[in-house]
């Protein structure tokens, strides 16, 4: 089971989240943090922008031979040892995974932090079918103690204070002194690292996603900050990788590439603290590492990007840089654009997946800043991306009626010069008379959308067309 | 010495409904620059409003149109960065597979600029002869800067005006929530990311602000005043030109 997607809702969605303190409050840090980190850490490499250049050049090149590099990666991956299973879309996904930890007698799964397993529902699906599912990344810990999904792809709980998970442990860890400390945001962090440690010993099957998999070396490769991605994945004797097929990548030295701007784009650092590669399970002579290793190769819709206007999206690395620049995002937060990915990757992205139907808001809910773009470490031109989708959604009809109505009215007008500069000349006259006293209104008909919040400027006067005529000039 | 350049100015539709006295500025400015002004009364709109809610056909229609209109002359100056932005670097999109008018979409592109990038970057203006009093603060509006790289340019001219000092404000490169149709079709997001603006404008200390696009200058001049700020609004050509004596954007004449 997918999730359920609240899209269509952006509206009041977004209303909930102006209005509710906590959320700002919490939004108010990811404008602070991720920002100046990014820079610094750009600046600070002379061959940033090439590199992204470079970055950008070798997925494009991956996804012009996406199904060779995919039967390469499988190859290497079985002749290392491992199982590939391919998925065409979630249900498939989540019906192999719950078959692998079913085959392994599992009770309980560790899981490393994965988008795509929130893309397709598998704690749910694993939950519903009486395994249980334990978050072992900080962030999305918390967030399954809160019922949540997360808000932001790398920072899952970044709408989340340091109160409310206080709230939260004290609500859960119900086993623990009630009367301990747990002001200082270390406590917190010693709190779940002390609950966690049990379950990574005791969970039978371990589940990652993976930021690349490597078609060279049949390697997936994960890239955290907290050590548990590499709990998760060694000590059960079962791990699964559940990765999209554009995670492809053709080597090991493409990969080293793409990770000098993913650290840095996303947090600010050179590298994460963990980068950590496994290629098959445990071989004979090693210390550590499972007994089984499956690779998940999830479609869900990406075959469907290729060759469209909507193929450079394939791209994507998910390092979060695009959300932490967004306006809008920091505005309203990642649960107000109702699905798994929030902010202008979302905005792209959702529709794709689930529909511009369900999805239509969000390529719709932009300024077009152009910020997004400006910082992607894979240059993907998500701007460009989201007008493509009103495109389609103005082809298919479903702009709103006074929208296509008035741009149509506009256009006809703007084709035709001298009925323009009529009813310009009208418009204009007008609003200034009305205008006069104060300068600017306080309400209009029809402008509903601008004046309950801000005052409309009046014109000066006359259009500059008639005061430029009247000087006799050309 | 030279022919002088024959410059087309695109008033672009919100100066020449709401604020002619910027149209008048650029002109001063271009001929003070040794330009000959010329405004074609065929111009209408750029297409960005059609183009960008995705009626990629009328844009197109538009576009034409402004091809037309505009391509006779050496350059095409526009006082936005946002029209600027639409012609110079989104045309060629709306032509697509189709040679004829392609070449003549990248012909005008090519030759068509912002009003301060143009005299800054292509005649090669330092300074300006103008008097304003007071400190400033420089609203860097979005496509003017990410699409056109204009940032320099209006402070370089600005810093060159007689008794102005600039006072930034802090993120004065993030965006002020007018985006087009955004500031009415998701209003209320837009007016929280406009209140940030203003917070940052206010706490700039600045008597006025300044950018060089109308849409944005609208939004942040409507917001100020409605908040009950008594900070003046005024498009970048006004000050530059020495033309910022009468009443700014939304203030009673």
């Amino acid at each position: 089971m997918s999730v359920h997607p609240t899209s269509p809702e952006f509206k009041s969605n977004a209303h909930g989240a102006l209005h509710s303190p906590s959320l700002q409050k919490a939004m108010g840090n990811v404008e602070k943090g991720f920002i100046e980190k990014r820079r610094i850490a750009a600046e600070a490499l002379p061959e940033f922008e090439a590199l992204r250049d470079s970055a950008r050049d070798i997925k494009n090149h991956t996804l012009a031979h996406l199904d060779l590099y995919l039967e390469a990666f499988e190859k290497r991956v079985l002749e290392a040892g491992g199982h590939v299973h391919w998925a065409a879309d979630a249900a498939e996904a989540n019906a192999i995974i719950l078959d692998i930890c079913q085959k392994a007698g599992a009770r309980t799964v560790t899981k490393g932090k994965s988008m795509i397993s929130e893309e397709i529902g598998l704690n749910a699906h694993l939950e519903a079918n009486g395994i249980k599912p334990i978050e072992t990344d900080l962030g999305e810990y918390i967030i399954q103690l809160r019922g949540e999904a997360p808000s932001h792809i790398i920072a899952p709980a970044i709408h989340v204070n340091k109160e409310e998970v206080e709230a939260d442990f004290r609500r859960v860890h119900t086993h623990l002194d009630a009367k301990r400390d747990l002001t200082a945001p270390t406590s917190l962090l010693a709190e779940a690292r002390g609950e966690l440690r049990a379950r990574f010993l005791a969970a039978d099957v371990g589940i990652t996603g993976a930021n690349f998999l490597v078609a060279e070396t049949g390697t997936s490769i994960i890239v955290t900050n907290e050590g548990n991605g590499d709990l998760t994945q060694i000590l059960p004797k079962t791990h699964v990788v559940v990765a999209s097929i554009e995670k492809i990548t053709p080597t090991l030295n493409d990969v080293a590439q793409i990770l000098r701007v993913l650290g840095r784009s996303a947090t600010g650092q050179e590298m994460s603290v963990y980068t950590t590669l496994s290629t098959g399970p445990k071989r004979a002579g090693d210390l550590d590492g499972p007994e089984n290793y499956h690779v998940v190769l999830l479609d869900n819709g990406r075959s469907a990007m290729l060759g469209t206007e909507f193929e450079d999206m394939l791209r994507c690395i998910r390092c979060g840089a695009c959300m932490n620049h967004c306006p809008v995002y920091h505005a309203i937060g990642g649960h107000a654009y109702g699905w798994v990915y929030p902010g202008p990757m979302g905005a792209v992205l959702t529709p794709s997946l689930i529909g511009v139907d369900q999805g239509g808001h969000l390529p719709n809910a932009s300024t077009f800043c152009g910020r997004c773009e400006s910082v992607c470490p894979m240059r993907i031109p998500l701007p460009k991306m989201m007008r493509h989708w009103r495109e389609r959604e103005f082809e298919r009809h479903l702009t709103a009626r006074t929208t296509r109505w008035a741009l149509r009215a506009w256009a006809f007008a703007a084709t035709h010069p001298k009925l323009y500069g009529l009813g310009t000349r009208i418009a204009t006259r007008a609003l200034s008379f009305l205008g006069r006293k104060k300068g600017r209104f306080t309400s209009l008909p029809l402008a509903g959308g601008w004046t309950t919040w801000r005052d409309m400027p009046a014109p000066e006067g006359s259009t500059f067309r008639t005061e430029w005529k009247k000087r006799g000039r050309k | 010495m030279t022919k002088k350049p024959r410059v087309g100015l695109f008033v672009t539709c919100l100066v020449d409904m709401f604020r002619p006295t910027v149209g008048f500025s650029a002109v001063k400015l271009l001929e003070d620059a040794g330009c000959d002004v010329f405004v074609p009364d065929n111009q209408t709109c750029c297409g960005q409003p059609a183009y960008n809610n995705g009626d990629k056909a009328d844009a197109r229609r538009i576009a034409e149109q402004v091809i037309a209109t505009f391509e006779e002359f050496d350059f095409v100056v526009i006082p936005s960065g946002s029209c600027g932005g639409m012609v110079k670097t989104h045309y060629a999109d709306l032509f697509e597979g189709d040679a004829g008018w392609s070449i003549r979409a990248e012909k005008l592109s090519a030759k068509t600029f912002e009003l301060v990038s143009f005299l800054v970057d292509v005649l090669g203006v330092k300074a300006v002869i103008a008097a304003f009093e007071g400190a400033i603060t420089y609203h860097d509006s979005c496509s003017g800067l990410r699409e056109l790289g204009i940032k320099s340019q209006p402070r370089k001219l600005l810093e060159s005006v007689d008794g102005l000092t600039i006072s930034e404000m802090k993120d004065s490169d993030v965006c002020c929530g007018f985006g087009g149709t955004f500031c009415v079709k998701y209003d209320e997001i837009s007016n929280k990311i406009v209140s940030k603006k203003t917070a940052n404008i206010r706490a700039s200390g600045a008597g006025t602000l300044v950018a060089g696009d109308m849409g944005c200058l609208l939004n942040m001049a409507g917001k100020l005043k409605r908040e009950g700020s008594d900070i003046e609004v005024r498009h970048v050509a006004e000050i530059l030109a020495g033309l910022a004596t009468g009443p700014a954007i939304g203030e009673k004449r």
